[in-house]
């Protein structure tokens, strides 16, 4: 029996979306599992933060806007082989159905679902992902959750979910994993930044079921549940980590 | 401006029994939600090109503040 079935020791994974909130939670909490670390962002200086932060050794950060393609081909090229992938980067910007504009929603579905599809296309083609390795999409509760100016955003966090479904079934054969993680509210400089006030978030929190919105690590904690060997059995499944909002 | 933004945002509330003034403290209005909140960034996006981040938007107490904060950015 495995006595350590959650040490991520001798794994190279990759984190996209490393510069900030949850990636950099999840690429910190990895390195202290003993894991090696491919943290990719778009934010040279916030990445080079994340990277500082990272315990043990046989760390790289590699800066990349994952929309664009050539960034893409250097990424890939530049990573070595790898045993997880956490697919992070994502972005959103509410608006009403009424007034979404075609530029915004290009951009969120880009960001959201086509480019982290291209992502683990080309880590296919190239071969990178090792027997056993395992790929986490973060998805959200939105996908069902509905709220009011989140309809795209939703959209995409829903139909990743569905994507990687179909991907750990193409994957199975090769003992290769994929699940998805879908958050609640999670503390991050994101709402910080957001447009509503400290007290609309005061109000909004006090719905959820366990007290309080979710902190980046509870969500690092999940990814590295999925990223271990204790779930060498586990794929195609959604882990729902809200703090009981999708209860009521 | 002044009157046309009044106008807009009362359409935006969906106000139909009372006029908004200038020196209404918005957020108080029993309207204000977030739905509100969205349809007036949009709207003010639409009609006045213009866009107030999240950040800015949380200082502005007035409907005339909201106005001051559009005419800085055209």
């Amino acid at each position: 029996m495995n006595l350590q079935p959650f040490s991520l020791a001798n794994k190279h994974i990759l984190v996209t979306g490393a510069s900030s909130g949850i990636g950099r939670s999840i690429a910190i909490a990895c390195s202290e599992m003993g894991a090696s670390l491919s943290i990719t962002g778009r934010n040279a200086d916030e990445l080079e933060k994340t990277l500082s932060q990272l315990q043990g050794e046989g760390h790289r950060s590699i800066k990349a806007d994952l929309n664009s393609e050539s960034d893409l081909d250097s990424l890939v090229n530049e990573l070595p082989e790898l045993d997880g992938v956490v697919s992070n980067a994502g972005i959103n910007k509410r608006t009403l159905c009424k007034y979404i504009k075609e530029n915004d929603l290009d951009l969120i579905m880009k960001t959201n679902l086509t480019s982290p599809i291209l992502l683990i296309k080309r880590l296919l083609k190239s071969k990178k992902l090792n027997s056993g390795a395992s790929v986490i999409f973060i998805s959200s509760i939105a996908a069902y959750h509905s709220s009011i100016g989140d309809s795209v955003y939703s959209a995409t966090k829903g139909a990743i979910v569905s994507y990687s479904k179909v991907l750990a079934l193409e994957l199975a054969g090769s003992k290769v994993r994929v699940n998805t993680i879908q958050p609640g509210m999670i503390r991050t400089s994101l709402l910080e930044n957001g447009p509503l006030s400290a007290e609309d978030y005061e109000k909004d929190e006090k719905k959820y079921p366990l007290g309080r919105y979710g902190k980046p690590e509870e969500v690092a904690y999940a990814a590295i549940y999925l990223l271990s060997d204790a779930t060498s059995w586990i794929t195609g499944t959604n882990l729902v980590l809200d703090g009981g909002i999708s209860l009521i | 401006m002044e009157e046309q933004f009044l106008q807009k945002f009362k359409e935006v509330l969906e106000v139909t029994d009372r006029n908004l003034s200038l020196s209404d403290k918005f957020r108080s209005y029993e309207e204000w939600d977030s739905l509100a909140f969205l349809s007036l960034i949009a709207m003010i996006d639409e009609e006045y090109d213009v866009i107030i981040d999240g950040k800015d938007f949380k200082q502005l107490e007035t409907v005339e503040d909201i106005i001051q904060a559009v005419k800085e950015r055209k």
